[in-house]
């Protein structure tokens, strides 16, 4: 009976597929060099956050105050991170109206509170990572992992230009890569080949403050999780499976 | 007589206690050679307090209504105190009162459990199953996530394909011409209030019924036509209490194991448990790419899918998926077995399950993913499948007996019979992988 149960767990392991994120373009997604850990690392990403995307997204479900679950103080949030509220409990809204969004953009940009959850952190991180010139959009920017995005390249001071380059295969696949151009104030381009690694960690940075937000309790998920596994394993286990075997022993 | 026994002679004058724990606990004899198998009727049960318990925490902080719904869903996750493990819990115990119903249904399946006379004990189980289905889906639309909205859109104007009264009875259901507040009003009402009356109406029924005739076992002998001439109790029988009590116990333990590594390391499960996209507010006006009903109900969804529309209408493909569950219900009579154990059923039957097991995971595979043209084919024959163990069951059931008799005790478990059991588990497992990956 109890290899039995051994057996059925390996074989629950086995069968559930890793999480698996759909690209809508088909663009195979990088995986997010992110540990939710780090809460410096979050840190960065939250400066970021609150000065480049809030002015357009909203974070409805977070709180500023949240913050200090990745060690800063009241006063440290209120004097860097607070532009737009008064308060430290409030939630992380923003001052655009939906319809002038709208208007401007094609679509009202999206609250960012779960973002991480639905898209996935490979995902943002690819996107912020793809956005490429194209004179034929409205803001001028493509991106290859969203076609068509009604966003601008807000970061784009930071990576500098890149184009899209479709290269043909003798069969007649088509790949899609990006090439940097100009670079940008993390970006550079030595010899010709392009050093991103700045660049990539802010982003990095950026997705694990997503990842953060999306689910600010998932540290102390983790931590709490390891404490009830352990009481089951044991204390619960061994005292039900000796109480089971006390009872049993007549039985035959 | 001491001042407890006092006060239960108080009570038992005036209401049966002593006699009703006797009947069902105490006094209840159950088969000894219950295997693995057996667990699963108490998971559920352990199950069901979960989700009527966590729920009732979650209703003091959900708010159902459309503008408030979703962000109130976050507010529970995240300023509510334990907030997020009661709603992880709540979402977990979904899915795994699946896992744990379709595992007691399956033991029910090998061992007979629905054949004569407990064809009444399986009649509410299928009733519990269909309940438990509509539980399911109405509480799936309260987050009002994306896929929350467009599940329940998808799954309501199935009703609207139904000749004459569908679209009218699909606005009924809705209260509104799409999903709005007026659907979610009514979904909570009837997830918080209606469904679980029913579902535990028919859970005390379903028990009520089981212990009248007593319980199956593997070897599918009825204990109690051999009973101790002394004491009258079947001699292959046991006290339910204490001895099925403390072995519950240690299921309980482990599947508490299961249920928190879940709730607190994976409780999403890889996007199956909780859709990455209903981590976005529903959106009346943008249609997800792709559809997908929970993974639950992806066998019956991969049927109504197989199915193609007939002289102009949908139809066929919803009397398919209704059929597909309400054939569960059927199984006593379509079994002419004579005998009720997998153990002692000839190569008809288990060569017909296996195509069984086949047919129904293959379909919950291919019920999650995208149609394409091969997928919809093979849909199409795991549906033919599926029917055919059902109704062909009169027919293959006939006369089909094993080399080895019935005996006349229960029979201990042997070795080669749990590497048998290891086996076709482990080639189950790697085989749905194997299709998962390449269809």
């Amino acid at each position: 009976m109890k290899k039995t149960f051994r057996h059925l767990i390996a074989a629950v392991a086995l069968v559930l597929p890793a999480a698996g994120f759909a690209a809508e373009s088909g663009v195979p997604l990088e995986k997010a060099p992110i540990d939710i850990q780090d809460t410096e690392s979050i840190q960065r990403g939250a400066q970021t956050f609150v000065n480049y995307c809030l002015s357009c997204h909203s974070a409805n479900a977070m709180r500023y105050n949240r913050l200090m679950d990745v060690a800063l103080s009241e006063e440290e949030i209120k004097g860097n991170l607070m532009f737009a509220s008064e308060k430290i409990g409030d939630t992380m809204a923003v001052a655009m109206d939906k319809k002038d969004a709208k208007g401007w953009m094609g679509a009202a940009p999206p609250d960012l509170s779960l973002i991480a959850r639905s898209r996935g952190a490979d995902w943002l991180y690819s996107y912020m990572r793809s956005f490429y010139r194209d004179p034929s959009r409205d803001t001028g920017w493509n991106n290859l992992v969203f076609d068509r995005v009604g966003m601008p390249h807000v970061l784009w001071e930071w990576q500098g230009e890149q184009v899209l380059k479709v290269a043909k295969d003798a069969k007649g696949h088509e790949s899609k890569t990006l090439e940097l151009v100009t670079p940008g104030t993390m970006t550079k381009l030595e010899n010709g080949k392009a050093n991103t690694a700045e660049y990539d960690r802010r982003v990095a940075d950026l997705v694990n403050y997503l990842v953060f937000m999306g689910e600010p309790n998932q540290v102390k998920r983790h931590q709490i999780g390891y404490v009830v596994l352990m009481f089951l394993f044991l204390l619960l286990l061994p005292f039900a499976y000796f109480l089971k075997k006390e009872y049993w022993k007549d039985i035959h | 007589m001491s001042k407890g026994q006092k006060l239960l002679n108080w009570v038992d004058e005036r209401f049966p206690l002593s006699s009703t724990l006797k009947e069902h606990v105490t006094d209840y004899y159950a088969p000894k050679n219950f295997n693995f198998w057996y667990f699963f009727g108490s998971l559920a049960l352990l199950v069901l307090v979960i989700q009527i318990v966590t729920g009732i925490f979650l209703t003091m902080n959900y708010k159902p209504d459309a503008n408030l719904a979703f962000l109130s869903v976050e507010y529970i996750m995240r300023d509510v105190p334990g907030g997020w493990i009661i709603r992880y819990m709540h979402s977990t115990g979904a899915s795994m009162f699946f896992v744990v119903v379709y595992l007691h249904m399956f033991r029910g399946l090998i061992y007979g459990s629905y054949k004569q006379p407990r064809e009444l004990v399986w009649v509410f189980g299928s009733l519990i199953f269909l309940v438990l289905m509509a539980e399911a889906f109405m509480g799936y639309l309260l987050p009002w996530g994306q896929m929350s909205f467009w599940g329940a859109q998808v799954i309501v104007n199935l009703f609207g394909s139904i000749p004459v009264i569908g679209p009218d009875l699909s606005v009924w259901i809705r209260g509104d011409y799409v999903v709005s507040d007026a659907t979610l009003n009514r979904f909570f009402a009837l997830h918080v209030i209606a469904v679980p009356l029913v579902l535990l109406a028919l859970v005390v029924a379903h028990l009520v019924a089981l212990h009248e005739v007593g319980s199956n076992n593997p070897d599918g002998i009825e204990i109690k036509k051999n009973k101790d001439p002394k004491t009258g109790h079947p001699v292959d029988g046991i006290p339910f209490h204490p001895y099925y009590t403390v072995k519950d116990v240690l299921g309980v333990a482990v599947f508490l194991i299961v249920f928190s590594a879940i709730v607190f390391f994976l409780p999403e499960m890889g996007g199956y448990f909780l859709e990455h996209p209903n981590f976005d507010p529903a959106d009346p006006l943008k249609t997800p790419p792709h559809i997908a009903p929970v993974w639950y109900f992806t066998p019956f969804y991969a049927i109504l899918r197989a199915i193609p529309s007939f002289f102009g209408t949908q139809v066929w493909g919803v009397l398919g998926m209704g059929a597909g569950v309400v054939v569960i219900a059927l199984l006593p009579w379509l079994d002419k077995s004579p005998v009720k154990s997998i153990r002692y059923r000839g190569p008809k039957f288990k060569f017909m399950l296996v195509l069984f097991i086949i047919a129904f995971i293959g379909l919950g595979i291919l019920g999650a993913l995208p149609a394409t043209n091969t997928r919809t084919v093979l849909s199409q024959i795991l549906t033919v499948v599926y029917f055919a163990f059902f109704f062909g069951m009169p027919f293959y059931t006939k006369n089909d007996v094993g080399t080895v008799p019935v005996p006349d005790r229960v029979t201990e478990s042997t070795p080669a019979r749990q590497i048998r059991f290891l086996v076709l588990f482990a080639v189950t497992i790697v085989g749905a992988a194997l299709f998962a990956m390449f269809v």
